[in-house]
């Protein structure tokens, strides 16, 4: 109606489109007398959302044809093209957003939050690699991450890390995804994404300090393979308990395995499990199974416990919990006119009260996460320990189920099924 | 063959494996179920609500990109076309004319034209604007606020979140349909009427 009523405003030509913002329009729009017309403004579409299906539908492309590759192929070359080819799509050229590991994020938060609707592509950007996974192991990582592909391209002279310090720093990633979910639930930040290492690399742009820790990563990715995906990538987690269970999964033999152990060294991710031959006595191994599962409880509560506890130095994170924080602390900042955050709160008339209410409520909401979170890290942390106390007799190499990203390099370096042609050499000739 | 122990075990184990992966299966179908029925079929970009912008300068700094994708935008409709222009010129200005010391956009991104006595219009050169909002605060403190920040789609890598939205002090950033991108002023004042 208001429209319309504009509308014969303007054609008869005695108003001013003015009307519309009479609040802000302190000078009327001139009546030019010269056949003047202004410029029209540019409002740059941003990439169409179809654009975005079409992402999906190439990391679904990717995915079947890594698997096709290690399952049917068993061509490391072609693994690398496939990787090669996702870091320029998926890194350099859609600037490393989308991304699953990211997704974890949008998922969480679409479980919680009525009011964020998760876009589908997202979604299937989370689901697909897991999918495939259960089906025929990491496959994501070997071909469609891009944050692996530009480690996996640099690693020159990898050295093979201690297991313990292997294993403990492999606790890291359970614990960056407990603490990604819980600030994703809490609307407090999307860590994954603020601390994405490469995608400044990506996006040719990027903070010193992300320069930093990315440029750094990939220094130590020179000798350790993968420090990114082994040691921090909290999707890895969700990846590798797929893999674990897995239906099919590379195999680094095509026939039978005949111990040569040139495999052993291949793998820069040390995720070849060797064979284990030596009988260990079956009693003490039951004893400690037993007290490794009586232990989780245990764990669970411990973790619940620390992790709960530090609630108030974990909600500083959220902008709401810090604002209320440093009004409480520090009163008379309120006069600081060059203080941006308390000037902005002031004007926007919400009272002190509310604004204490709103961050005890979020700070509410990290105490009950940290305890979700606390418990699911020590049950998380109670079946890996119980996991190591089973014992498995092993006749050959084989890949660790868990923590192999597909990378394929070890198939070629078995010599079971190759023709092997020898350099005839001079010496040899018998006389 | 089946009473073998080695192949006892072996099928055991097997069980274990595959009532696993169903588990994992059925969980990850739930999961995704769950999400499914809260998603949207559109994609979402970012955007400043003009209106709740206090123009406090952080778009210039926090944007992942340098210069930022946020920029500012140019409201003809709302433009009173003074000669003494609050967005163009820095408060107490003696003459009225294009001399850098007069002009307050710190990289001269406002080309000031002239069109008929005493008008002159005001466009922005996007590639010199940085988005620091100094122009967007002089033109809403003394003149129409039609100069106004808006992230340019253009330009904006669509981070999953925005950092800028993350220190945006008044929440002006939020994410908006990809179908309706821009919340430029007057023609948002329209549609919202």
């Amino acid at each position: 109606m208001k429209s319309q009523i504009l509308k014969i405003a303007a054609t008869l030509g005695g108003l001013f489109i003015t009307i519309v913002t009479i609040a802000q329009q302190r000078f009327p729009r001139p009546d030019f007398e010269s056949d003047y017309t202004s410029p029209t403004l540019e409002t740059p579409e941003p990439r169409y959302g179809i654009l975005e299906y079409f992402d999906v539908f190439v990391l679904f492309i990717v995915l079947s044809l890594t698997t096709w590759l290690i399952l049917k192929k068993r061509s490391r070359k072609g693994v690398m093209y496939v990787s090669l080819f996702s870091l320029i799509y998926f890194g350099f050229y859609r600037e490393g957003c989308i991304c699953s590991i990211g997704a974890i994020q949008n998922v969480a938060l679409s479980m919680t939050d009525s009011t964020y609707a998760i876009s589908i592509s997202a979604l299937a950007f989370f689901m697909l690699p897991l999918l495939f996974a259960l089906f025929a192991g990491r496959v994501f990582c070997g071909g469609a991450c891009p944050l692996g592909a530009i480690q996996d391209l640099i690693i020159l002279k990898p050295i093979e890390l201690p297991v313990g310090v292997r294993k403990a720093l492999g606790l890291i990633p359970y614990v960056y995804l407990g603490l990604a979910i819980l600030f994703a639930v809490t609307k407090t930040d999307f860590i994954i994404c603020r601390y994405d290492p490469f995608v400044g690399f990506f996006r040719m742009d990027a903070k010193f300090n992300m320069l930093v820790l990315g440029g750094s990563l990939l220094i130590i990715g020179v000798f350790v393979g993968r420090p990114y995906c082994r040691f921090l990538c909290p999707y890895g987690v969700l990846l590798g308990w797929m893999s674990g269970v897995s239906k099919k999964h590379l195999t680094i033999t095509p026939g039978e395995c005949i111990d040569c152990k040139l495999c052993e060294r291949s793998c820069p991710m040390d995720a070849i499990n060797k064979p284990v031959t030596e009988p260990v006595s079956a009693k003490k191994d039951i004893r400690r199974f037993i007290i490794s599962v009586a232990a989780i409880p245990l764990w669970m509560l411990v973790g619940g416990y620390l992790i709960s506890s530090s609630h108030v130095y974990l909600s500083k994170a959220n902008r709401t919990v810090a604002l209320a924080e440093l009004l409480i602390a520090h009163p008379e900042l309120k006069s600081d006119l060059t203080h941006i955050d308390v000037q902005t709160f002031l004007s926007s008339g919400q009272s002190m009260e509310e604004l204490k209410k709103e961050a005890s409520a979020i700070r509410q909401q990290f105490y009950t996460g940290g305890w979700i979170l606390g418990a699911s890290l020590g049950l998380a942390f109670g079946i890996i320990f119980t996991r190591k106390t089973i014992y498995r007799q092993r006749k050959d190499y084989v890949p660790d189920r868990v923590n192999c990203v597909s990378c394929a390099r070890c198939m070629s370096f078995c010599p079971v099924g190759k023709e092997i042609t020898v350099n005839p050499s001079p010496q040899i000739t018998t006389s | 063959m089946t009473d073998n122990p080695e192949n006892k075990s072996v099928k055991r184990r097997e069980f274990i494996r595959s009532s696993a992966r169903y588990t994992l299966a059925i969980g990850l179908g739930g999961l995704g179920g769950l999400a499914l029925s809260n998603a949207a079929s559109e994609k979402f970009v970012w955007q400043i609500d003009p209106f709740l912008c206090t123009q406090c300068g952080r778009c210039a700094d926090e944007c992942v990109l340098s210069p930022s994708a946020v920029k500012c935008f140019h409201a003809y409709d709302l433009c009173g076309y003074c000669d003494l222009c609050g967005g163009y010129f820095k408060p107490g200005v003696m003459d009225l004319n294009t001399g850098g010391e007069n002009q307050l956009c710190p990289t001269s991104a406002i080309k000031r034209k002239f069109v008929e006595d005493p008008f002159f219009q005001y466009t922005i050169e996007e590639d010199l604007c940085i988005g620091c909002a100094k122009c967007v605060k002089g033109c809403s403190s003394f003149g129409n606020g039609s100069l106004h920040l808006q992230i340019n789609h253009d330009l904006c890598a669509n981070c999953n979140q925005c950092a800028i939205a993350q220190k945006c002090p008044s929440k002006a950033i939020t994410r908006v349909p990809e179908g309706t991108p821009y919340k430029v002023k007057g023609d948002f004042t329209n549609k919202k009427a």
